[in-house]
């Protein structure tokens, strides 16, 4: 296409606010009491964090989240997003290697080291996950949108790019940055689409993408230093 | 040149059509506003429906039954031209979904375009659309953004030899690519040009309006509301104490009858997914419509806003 210049943001949307509202209530409705598992298995991560495990633990947490966005690839992009845009079509591959990565790291690779320390980063990831696990569902009350429309990790996209983001900030070992690709662009992207819908928490995938961008320097310069 | 048939017949057809749609057209009330193909003669409802984001769906059985409803209020108050692309997600299907829920395959006016790079899946594509829809054949199929307009225009040319098309045409929107569509309508043997044009964008009334009449060529104008911005944005301003003149009686109206009646304008097509809008937008279509200096006044009031 040519005269790129002349394209704003909602010449790219293809749906109405309404519809991207329902899309998640009807989701939630197809996936029920899916929600409930998920929560068990954010608890069950943030557990494995806390405490001091070994490669297995980490090797769980991988294999866990990598189950994940497989789940979401599937459920979300190419059985629900896809009925309203297209694009999630192409999008919908890239979050299923997301998924096959993190189960790569689960399985044969040498497993990520993750772990808490008593840090200001490890604090901060500590408080991207429990948004990402307890906040999140609540933003579409607050904001005036349908309870059953709630963004609940495991479910849907943005919850669980946060949350994975959060987890990888504690990490250390070589596809731990490859695999933080797909969730900081989706984080992205979705604060794009959100802007473009007009919906007023558009800013929050991106802001907490970047935090943990942040707690992740913060946590290398504690490192270094106590090294 | 060679004179032949086709020419004589298409320079007459649209002559008269040029004459009839340059006379006020003072219509009683409930007579809906037609406007004449050039290329035939044929005539449509001035205002139709679009379904760029308002029919993108999905699944969504509670608003697939909302836009079926819209549908039908649209034929029952008088609507015809229904336009979609591929681009627009699952609206094909949506109208396809109001369609066949209240009966209304043949009554629309199907309009639909192609939209691929790959100048051989044109006809794949709109052989999977015609699917979507549920109808026999498209009335009009257009070249959707001038994407691959070359070959996608031999495609479709070929159809129309075939009778499996009606019409054809090409799109454009937002003001963009005026250029390669005033070299198209010179140089191309089409039936329509799709457009954006409003009481704020007015590009087109320079070269391309005038040209359309010139060569013959029906107009269907996108973006009327710009997406329903227009809208908002005069909702708090007064309308004119001479708002009668226009026919109008709100602000919808009175931004929609400034398009269709311009004399090169075919079909406006405005999209909703309410009914009582879609009501609103075809009465727009019904009694005065403005001539030129009314025209004037309403543009120039607007300016003053």
């Amino acid at each position: 296409m040519a005269d790129w210049s002349s394209y704003t943001l909602s010449d790219f949307l293809l749906f109405s606010s309404r519809v991207y509202e329902r899309l998640f209530e009807l989701h939630n409705a197809v996936v029920w009491p899916a929600q409930l598992v998920m929560f068990a298995i954010g608890l069950v991560i943030a557990v494995l964090v806390l405490r001091p495990i070994g490669p297995v633990g980490c090797r769980w947490i991988c294999g866990l989240l990598g189950a994940i966005w497989l789940f979401v690839s599937w459920s979300f992009f190419w059985e629900r997003y896809a009925t309203i845009n297209w694009a999630a079509n192409y999008v919908a591959p890239f979050v299923a290697l997301e998924g096959l990565l993190l189960l790569f790291m689960a399985l044969f690779a040498r497993p990520p080291v993750i772990f808490f320390c008593h840090s200001p980063g490890s604090y901060l990831v500590l408080m991207i996950f429990g948004f990402a696990l307890l906040g999140y569902p609540l933003i579409a009350a607050a904001m005036g949108r349908p309870v059953q429309s709630a963004e609940v990790f495991g479910i849907a996209p943005d919850p669980t790019a946060v949350a994975t983001l959060g987890v990888l900030a504690l990490g250390r070992g070589p596809l731990i940055l490859f695999a933080s690709v797909v969730p900081c662009l989706w984080c992205m992207a979705t604060g794009l689409t959100l802007l473009a819908l007009g919906w007023p928490d558009w800013f929050i995938a991106p802001l907490l993408a970047v935090a943990a961008l942040l707690a992740r320097l913060l946590r290398g310069g504690r490192e270094k230093s106590a090294a | 040149m060679l004179i032949n048939r086709r020419i004589v017949l298409k320079t007459a057809v649209a002559s008269a059509a040029a004459v009839l749609n340059s006379l006020p057209l003072r219509a009683a009330p409930e007579t809906f506003a037609l406007r004449s193909i050039p290329s035939t003669g044929e005539t449509l409802p001035v205002v139709g429906l679009g379904s760029w984001i308002t029919f993108n769906v999905g699944d969504d059985q509670l608003l697939l039954d909302e836009c079926a409803a819209v549908i039908d209020a649209f034929f029952a108050g008088g609507g015809k031209l229904i336009d979609s692309s591929p681009m627009y997600g699952s609206s094909q299907s949506t109208i396809g979904y109001g369609l066949k829920k209240h009966r209304h395959r043949d009554d629309v006016f199907s309009a639909d375009k192609v939209w691929t790079s790959y100048p051989d899946a044109g006809p794949e594509q709109i052989s999977r659309t015609r699917g979507e829809w549920g109808v026999k054949r498209f009335d009009l199929m257009q070249v959707h953004n001038l994407l691959e307009w070359k070959s996608h225009l031999e495609t479709l040319r070929a159809m129309k030899a075939r009778g499996e098309l009606r019409y054809i045409g090409v799109t454009t929107s937002h003001g963009r690519r005026h250029d390669i569509l005033e070299r198209i309508m010179n140089t191309e043997e089409i039936d329509f040009v799709q457009v954006t044009y409003n009481i704020l964008d007015r590009e087109v009334e320079k070269r391309i309006l005038p040209l359309a009449r010139e060569r013959g060529i029906g107009v269907i104008i996108n973006r009327p509301y710009q997406r329903g911005f227009l809208i908002k944005r005069f909702a708090s301003e007064e309308l004119p104490k001479w708002l009668p003149e226009t026919g109008a009686s709100s602000w919808p109206q009175f931004l929609l009858k400034f398009i269709i009646s311009h004399p090169a304008v075919t079909c406006a097509i405005p999209a909703t997914t309410r009914i009582e809008h879609v009501r609103e937008n075809l009465a727009a279509a019904t009694g005065n419509l403005p001539d030129a200096n009314l025209r004037r006044r309403m543009a120039d009031y607007v300016r003053q806003l």
